[in-house]
Order: structure tokens, then sequence, then C-alpha cells
């Protein structure tokens, strides 16, 4: 398995919004959930786009190194913990050249069959961004034709290894930004240790074009915008009782935060 | 001496060493932002009325007020004021704030002009001395231009230079006049004169008759001081005369000459050893500091000068170029950036957002993170700041030089240069296939050659061509610039600015060139893909191109066309450096167009890159709009690639990037000029808007007033601008992230 080849479905040379930093961002190519927000969508396909290996990708990176000193590496999909052995070698050799680098995932492919080797690649890892699309089950299937059962466990497992994670929730309305539903995720936020904070980001329609281009339907047709103005009390909110509750209740037995870099 | 008490002594007391005392006074500032503050009452008070005399300026229609009959020089007003009971910083070009002095000696038809164009008539009186009795530069330079000059300029390959206008370009040490006072100056002048005795040549009877004419400045720079009610003569006392000492010196400049770009140099550090000192002794607090500073700058932004529509439309929106130079390193390690260095930048709050000074930031990777975060905070709330690679230029010119105009580094006091506008290198390449006829007017410029006559552009058949047309350009452009600052040195010589150099300096001879992109592109599409010229039946000429098959473009980090830009401008200094450049001058180079890339491309008809007859260049060295489209730091990469050491005089780079791209951190912003220069960038002008915002402020110019963008080299308010130059500005690449 030496020498896999990751099959890039983008790349983004001058990512701000990935992780701390200025950062190479190399989107992979694939995805099992099906979001029907996805503003990438044609990222899902596993056919092959455009294949390079971990040496293609690091001395791609060493190209634009001198604008990454706050910044680093990224890896983002798609999906990206579907090609775990190229993100593997990817991480290791990048941690290897220092490289800060950051997994942003939906851990729609977290199972017991990949752990070890997804435990590994944390060993990699500076920084998890992780997605949660609905907090509610159900509602997580008929948003992702898949339910949010490994996402929340891989949460569990950054818990127990204490990763420092980032917690990313698209907020849509009338789909995710009821009360309750935010209720029930500021609940469950609460007890993780590893999360350092939440951003919530605000729907757009940008993506549809792309769904158009591919000749299908956007299924949200119809769903404006999410107001930035609430997203951002909402992301304040979060993050307040994250703060309080690790800084309060929680806090005191816990062993201190590892630290970032 | 009470003047210098508490300083640290050093050689800079007894030779005339502006740097030396720095460098043994000034306190690095190692802090953030933290400890400014806002104007005081006096400074918005005052402030408000420049504004409104600029709205006033502005409407009606560019200049409030000119004289007619009055010569300018350092003492040919009298005293002028805002509102005297408020400022604590003085004097003004003319009697009244705006008022237009009379600048004839550049050249009597053009200053004459210059009044026409708005509506003023310039005195009988003056019109006899100026046509009979005293000859001016611009009549001395047309008296001796060749026939090839006067053809290359008129074709436009050649445009912008200074034959009718003062050069510019030159910057005084005007801190000598603080730290010494004027008297101790002269005297070092009249020492200086009796040193050039023998041989009685030509060489050493002009320095002598300079020199004379430079402490003839100096006296009356003490008489300008004694108009505004102070003793130039003798050091400033504390920071309030030091800033006032070093403004009146500067002002002694512009009451002069009517330069191009009259830049101010690297005043904050000097500066803040005065305020320092102040502030350590009790006499003054922060808001005085920055009150002192905010009305400098104040008057700096009020500096004008009387200008022709045809100046105007090369260079747009009443640039002066009143260049400060900030930060940088020293040669021991420590930085050069004080608190005074964030007061500057601190104006651009105090006084709102504004074009002029021309605020300079020399960009080191080793510069302390407060201050980069500061700066980089600066850029994205007001895109008024340019950056400059101080790693590449302070082993050149030490760690006291400063920017003249947009990217020129020289020393202070010891070095100066030609200033030479630019070449049109698209033109040239259209020359090469078109046997030396311009294609819009179908003249015979260059020696004729036969019309490229294969079926399609070859790459070496027309890099041949180019070569030998560069051969004609560069012969026929030097000739201009030294028949030019023969006459300048003759007919409009510097002596206010002058003063405050050495006797003897080193001279650059600053050509530039235009069109870089273009070149590379067309060079790239011959090379890579066929193209096809179109012959015009009449003319015979070239006049557009068929390009079949896809070709790389310059600005995606693609060596096989950065390569090509890389050549053309090796080839051009190869031939340049072998040319007599007058007065000992060493040939330089610049990759900047100012706001002069619009009528560059108006007067250049199709060229083989795709771009269409009279379609703007790129500004500067930038790619051209819209195809430097691998990302923002593909595109930074190909600038930087550029090779420093063969474009001595600058590389100009434009960056736009959308607010949103930075997600709201400024580091990220530092981080990319940090990259930009370790990889070998030179200059960047930073800007942070959204396409959308301009188009909204070409439709709405009420709602902008006091919209500031960077153009090339400069800032300037975006209200300013021609319409076909605020097109440009929203056509370029806006960069943002996905
Ligand atoms: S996880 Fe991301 S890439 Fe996959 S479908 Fe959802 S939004 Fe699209």
């Amino acid at each position: 398995m030496k020498h896999s080849k990751g099959n890039v479905h983008n790349i983004e040379t001058f990512g701000t919004f990935d992780g701390p930093g200025v950062r190479y961002v190399l989107f992979l190519q694939g995805c099992p959930f099906q979001c029907k927000f996805c503003h990438n969508r044609d990222s899902w396909s596993t056919e092959t786009n455009s294949l390079m290996s971990v040496e293609d990708v690091l001395s791609d990176f060493e190209t634009y190194k001198a604008f990454y000193r706050n910044g680093g590496i990224t890896v983002s999909g798609g999906e990206p913990l579907m090609q775990t052995e190229f993100v593997r070698e990817l991480f290791k050799a990048a941690k290897e050249k220092g490289i800060h680098t950051t997994l942003d995932t939906s851990a729609a492919c977290f199972n017991h069959k990949k752990a070890a080797l997804i435990r590994e690649i944390l060993t990699y890892t500076d920084l998890v961004l992780l997605d949660i699309k609905h907090i509610d089950e159900d509602k997580h299937k008929s948003l992702t034709n898949a339910s949010n059962k490994q996402v929340l466990a891989f949460l569990e497992l950054l818990e127990t290894i204490g990763k420092p994670t980032i917690i990313r929730h698209v907020l849509i309305p009338g789909i995710n930004d009821d009360e309750n539903s935010i209720d029930r995720l500021e609940g469950r936020l609460m007890n993780y240790r590893c999360v350092d904070k939440v951003e919530v980001l605000p729907y757009h329609t940008n993506g549809k074009f792309k769904w158009e281009t591919m000749g299908l339907t956007y299924p949200l047709e119809g769903i404006p915008a999410m107001d930035k103005r609430t997203a951002k009390a909402i992301e304040d909110r979060l993050n307040q009782s994250i703060r309080f509750n690790q800084n309060d209740a929680l806090g005191k037995n816990y062993p201190s935060k590892p630290t970032r870099h | 001496m009470e003047a210098w008490r508490n300083f640290n002594g050093g050689t800079w007391q007894t030779t005339i060493d502006v740097r030396d005392f720095i460098q043994n006074n000034y306190h690095e500032y190692k802090g953030d932002d933290s400890f400014l503050v806002g104007p005081t009452e006096a400074s918005t008070r005052l402030n408000k009325q420049v504004t409104d005399l600029l709205l006033k300026e502005l409407k009606e229609g560019g200049v409030l007020d000119m004289d007619t009959d009055v010569v300018s020089s350092i003492t040919s007003h009298d005293a002028g004021y805002l509102d005297k009971s408020l400022e604590t910083i003085v004097g003004l070009q003319t009697d009244k704030p705006f008022k237009r002095a009379f600048h004839p000696y550049g050249g009597i038809n053009v200053a004459k002009k210059a009044l026409e164009s708005y509506g003023y008539q310039v005195s009988d009186r003056m019109d006899e001395i100026f046509n009979k009795y005293r000859k001016t530069h611009n009549q001395g330079v047309f008296d001796a231009y060749t026939q090839e000059v006067r053809k290359a300029r008129r074709s436009g390959i050649i445009t912008g230079l200074p034959d009718g206008y003062g050069r510019g370009r030159i910057i005084g040490d005007y801190r000598r006049a603080a730290l010494y006072g004027v008297s101790r100056l002269i005297e070092e002048k009249v020492a200086e004169k009796s040193r050039y005795k023998t041989p009685m040549n030509e060489e050493n009877i002009r320095l002598r008759e300079e020199i004379q004419e430079q402490i003839n400045a100096l006296n009356e720079l003490i008489e300008l001081g004694s108009i505004y009610g102070f003793d130039l003569a003798n050091p400033a006392q504390n920071a309030k005369e030091a800033i006032q000492w070093t403004y009146l010196a500067y002002l002694a400049a512009v009451k002069e000459q009517n330069g191009a770009a009259m830049s101010l140099g690297r005043t904050a550090t000097f500066l803040d050893i005065y305020i320092q000192r102040d502030i350590e002794e009790g006499r003054i607090d922060e808001v005085d500091a920055q009150e002192m500073i905010d009305h400098f700058i104040m008057k700096l932004r009020m500096i004008r000068f009387a200008r022709t529509p045809e100046y105007n439309e090369l260079f747009t929106g009443d640039p002066t170029w009143v260049t400060e130079s900030l930060a940088g390193m020293g040669e021991d390690g420590r930085s050069l950036v004080t608190k005074t260095t964030f007061r500057y930048l601190q104006t651009l709050y105090n006084l709102d957002t504004s074009a002029e000074p021309n605020l300079t930031v020399l960009w080191s990777d080793a510069l302390p993170q407060g201050f980069k975060h500061f700066c980089a905070k600066v850029s994205a709330n007001t895109s008024s700041i340019q950056y400059e690679n101080d790693e590449i230029m302070r082993p050149k010119h030490g760690d006291d030089y400063a920017i003249a105009c947009c990217v020129s580094p020289m020393t202070i006091g010891k070095e100066m240069q030609f200033f030479g506008a630019r070449a049109n290198l698209a033109k040239a390449l259209l020359y090469a296939i078109n046997g030396g006829r311009d294609e819009i007017t179908g003249a015979q410029v260059s020696p004729e050659t036969p019309v490229y006559d294969k079926e399609y552009l070859e790459f070496d058949a027309v890099m041949e061509r180019l070569d030998l047309i560069m051969d004609w350009l560069i012969e026929t452009y030097v000739s201009a610039l030294n028949t030019i600052h023969y006459m300048h040195d003759k007919y409009a010589y510097e002596r206010a600015q002058m003063a405050f150099h050495d006797a003897e300096v080193k001279r650059n001879f600053a050509t530039g060139i235009a069109g870089l992109s273009v070149v590379a592109d067309s060079l790239s599409a011959i090379k890579y893909a066929k193209v096809k010229p179109v012959y015009d039946k009449e003319s015979g000429l070239i006049t557009d191109f068929e390009t079949e098959g896809d070709f790389p473009y310059y600005g995606n980090n693609d060596d096989r066309v950065d390569t090509i830009a890389n050549d053309v401008i090796r080839i051009f200094m190869k031939k340049l450096r072998k040319q007599y450049t007058y007065r000992q001058s060493v040939p330089t180079m610049s990759i900047l167009t100012i706001t002069s890339n619009v009528v560059y491309g108006l007067k250049t008809g199709n060229t083989p890159d795709g771009r269409k007859a009279g379609e703007s260049f790129a500004p500067g060295a930038n790619p051209m709009h819209g195809r430097d489209n691998t990302g923002a730091l593909n595109s930074l990469l190909s600038v930087a690639k550029i090779p420093a050491d063969e474009c001595e005089d600058g590389i100009s780079n434009t960056f736009t990037l959308v607010p949103t791209a930075l997600n709201n951190d400024y580091e990220n912003l530092a981080s990319v000029i940090d990259g930009y220069f370790t990889k070998g960038g030179y200059h960047v002008n930073i800007n942070i808007l959204n396409r959308d915002q301009l188009i909204d402020a070409y439709n709405n110019p009420d709602k902008y007033p006091n919209l500031t963008i960077r153009v090339s080299g400069y800032a300037v308010n975006f209200a300013k601008l021609t319409n076909p130059q605020k097109r440009e500005v929203i056509e370029r690449t806006f960069h943002e992230t996905l």
C-alpha cells in the first residue's frame, strides 16, 4: 500500500477559512454523504479526477510555503477520510517536515474497521475541523442521506484522545436553525473538552450552480441564504456555553488542554 | 549645546551625518498600537477645514486659486495659515491654502497651459520675462532634441518624459535643518565649495556654481523661517521645532520646484527622538505628540502643483508623491520602528484616509510583530499603504534610504536620480514586426525594415526583430533623457533640494518600461500557440492577429512564460548599460506605470496576446487583468520572479484582495506580505476592496468622497480618477478564496 496516490478534487493555495493562518487546502475527491446543501456537488463522485502522490503534494506545498508561516496544510473534501491511506501518508510526511496539519472532515466514513487507521492519522493531525450537519439523527438522515451516529462516535474519539477540535455547523433556515435543534446541539457540545470552538456557517446558495451545471435539480431550491447576524448570534451563544462549561464544571478535574503549536 | 541636550554623541556632532545621530539615539518600539490616541479638538477642526477646501476644490473643477504674476520661490509669499490659533505646525506653499503657485522654470509654455486649462491667464509681465529674457528647461530641451526623439515622443513609444515639467524624484535630507540648524549647513557648504578648485574644468566650475546656488537657497530658507517667526539658523530645540524645521526645509523645496514626485524622505524615526526626549522631560504627552504629527501630515496632504490636462491624464488624481518611508531594519539588527512610526499611520484614522502623503512601509520579515500587525490592520481598513522589500534595498542603499515617488530607493542626502518616465515595450514589439512603422498612424518612426511576411509569427524571428528595435529604442530613449537632464540642471536646477545633499552624490539614470505583461503574453502566444498576423490592406501593416491554440499567461507562476518576461528585461538592461549616460549616472530601470497604463493602452494597437487596440495595459509589473486566474499566490509568485538586480529602480505590483479573503485576521495579510518578499518581491500595493464597492463608487461618487485606493506606486482618491481609469481599476483581478 505504499505510495498510494490521492484523488484530488481541487487545491486552494490561499486558504484562510480552514484552519489557522494562510493554508494550502487540498480538497479530496469523493464523499459518502449526500448533503442537500452541498456546495461541492462535483466532489461526491469517487471517479478519478487528478492523482497526486504525497511527494507531489508536498512539493507543490513547498512552492507556496513562504506564505504559510502561521498556517499549514488542510485536507478537506469531499470527505478526506475516504482516502485514509493517502491522508495517513501525507500527514505523516507533513509532520516530519514540521508542517501544521488540519483535517476537515464530516466523519462520514468513521467506523470500527477504519478506527485504527484513523486513530493513527489523528496522531499526525494538529487540528480537526468536524462538521456536524444536524444533531437529530432522523433529520440528519433526511439532510445527508446518512445517520449522524459515526459523526458523534468520531467526536467521542476526539475527546478520548484530547484532540483540539473546531466544530463546524452550517446553519440552514427551516432545517436546523430551530430552537430545539440549537438547544440539543448546545447540550451535546458542552460535554466535550476537546472542542475549542464552534464555527456557525450561514448557509448560502453559491453552491447551487454546480448542481445545475451537472444537470441536477438543487434540493434546497427556494430556501433563502441564512441571515449572517443570526448565525453569528448562535455561534456566540454556543461558544459561550462551551467556554463556561469548560472553565467551570468540567474544568476542575480534567488535565489541562493539549496546546496547539 | 542646549538643542542637543540629553542626546548621545557620535560622529554626527562633527560631520553632517543624520544616520549616525539616529542610530545613536532612537528608541526601537516593539509593542502594539494600544498607546495611540485619537485626534484633538483642534486637529478635528483643522481637518474639517481642509476637507471642506478639498471638496470645494473638486467642485470647482480641481483648482481653487492660482498665482499668475508671482514666480514661486522660497521667499515669494507671505506667511499663510489655515487657522493660526489652532495650528501647531505651520507653513503653506503660497499665502493661502490650496492656492497653486506659478513655476515657470520647467517650461513657461507648460506653466501657461496649466493656468489656461483652469481659466487663468499668465500675466503679460511673466509672459514677457520668460519668453524674451529668461529661457526655461522645456525650451532648452526642444532646442537640442533630435528628429528621432521627436518622432518617438510623438508616436507615444516614449511617453511622460520630464521635458516640460520638473523631473522630481530627488529627496533632500530635510532632517539636517532640524538637527544642525541652517547656519551650520551653510558653513559646511562653503567648506565643500572650497574643495573644488583645481583643475578648473567644466565639471568643477559647474559644481561650484551649484554649491553657491545651494548656499543661496539655504540663506533664503532662513528668511522663510523668519517670515513664519522661527529662527532656522539654529538647530531645533524640541519636538515641535524639529517637525517645524524639517517641514519648512521641505516646504522650501516644493516652493521652488514643481517636480513630478516631491518625496519627503524618512522622517518618523528621526522625529521620534525629539518627541521621546520631550516626553521624558515632561514637556509633552502622547496627545501633544500625536497632535503635532497629525498637523504635520495635514500640511503634507495640502501640497499642490499646477499641472496640465496632459499630465493629469498620465498621472491622475493630483499626485505629489510626498512619499514618506517608514520602518525598515537597521544594519545592527534593530528595526527602525518607533512610536512615531505608529503615529504616522494613525493619521489615517485621525484625519481619515488619504492618498498623500504616500505612506510607504519598508518591510522585512524581522520587523516587530506588533508593528506588522498594525500595518496589516491599517491596510485592511484604509487600502492606503504600500510596502517595499527592505531586504532587497538595504544591502544596496544602507539603512538610511528612502523611496522617491513610488518605488525608487535612494540613500538620503547621498543619492539622487534622473527620472526618465518610460518606454512602451508592447508598441516596440509591434514596431518590430511592422518594420518600424506605427500600427495606428502608419508613420515611419524607427528606421525602415521589411514588414514581417510569413504566414505565422515565428518566435525566434520575432525575438530577433525585437532585439533590433530595442537597440533603436534605447538609443533614442537615452538620448532624450541625456538632453532632458542636461537642460534641467542648466535651467531648473533643484538648489533647495540639493542643498540637503552632500556635494558629491551618486546619480541614477532611471529609465522605465510599460507593457511588460502584454509583451510576455504576446511572446508566449507566439511561442506556444500559432499566431497568424492579419494585414491591413491599405497600409500593409500587421494590425490584428488570429491565434490558434492555448498558451500560458504571465501571472500564474508558470516558468514557460515568466522566463520570457525576464528575458525581455535582461535584454533591455544589457543594451541600456552600454549607453553613454549624462553626468556619470548609473543606468537603472523600473517597471512602474502609475496610472499611465491606461494611456499607453489607448495608444497601442491590437497585440498578439489577444489584447484589443486601446485596451489598458496592466499597471506596473502586474499580470494582465483576469489572466492571473490560478490564485492570488501564483500571481504574486510570477511577479516576485522578476530579477530585482535588473530593475534597481523598482518593480511595482498592485494586489487586490476582497475583504473576506482575509477571514477577519490581519495576520493573514502580514503572512502574504512576508511570503511575497521572502520570495523576492520588490514592492506591493495592497488593496482590500470589493469590486461591488468600486462599481457603486463609480456610479455614485458622492457616496464615497474618501475612498482611497492604491494604484501602481501611489494612492489616489477614487473619485479623482478619470472614468477610463476607474473602469480599468474595476477590471483588475480581485483575488478571493473559495
Ligand atoms: S459532507 Fe461536505 S462534500 Fe460531502 S456531501 Fe456533505 S457538504 Fe458535500
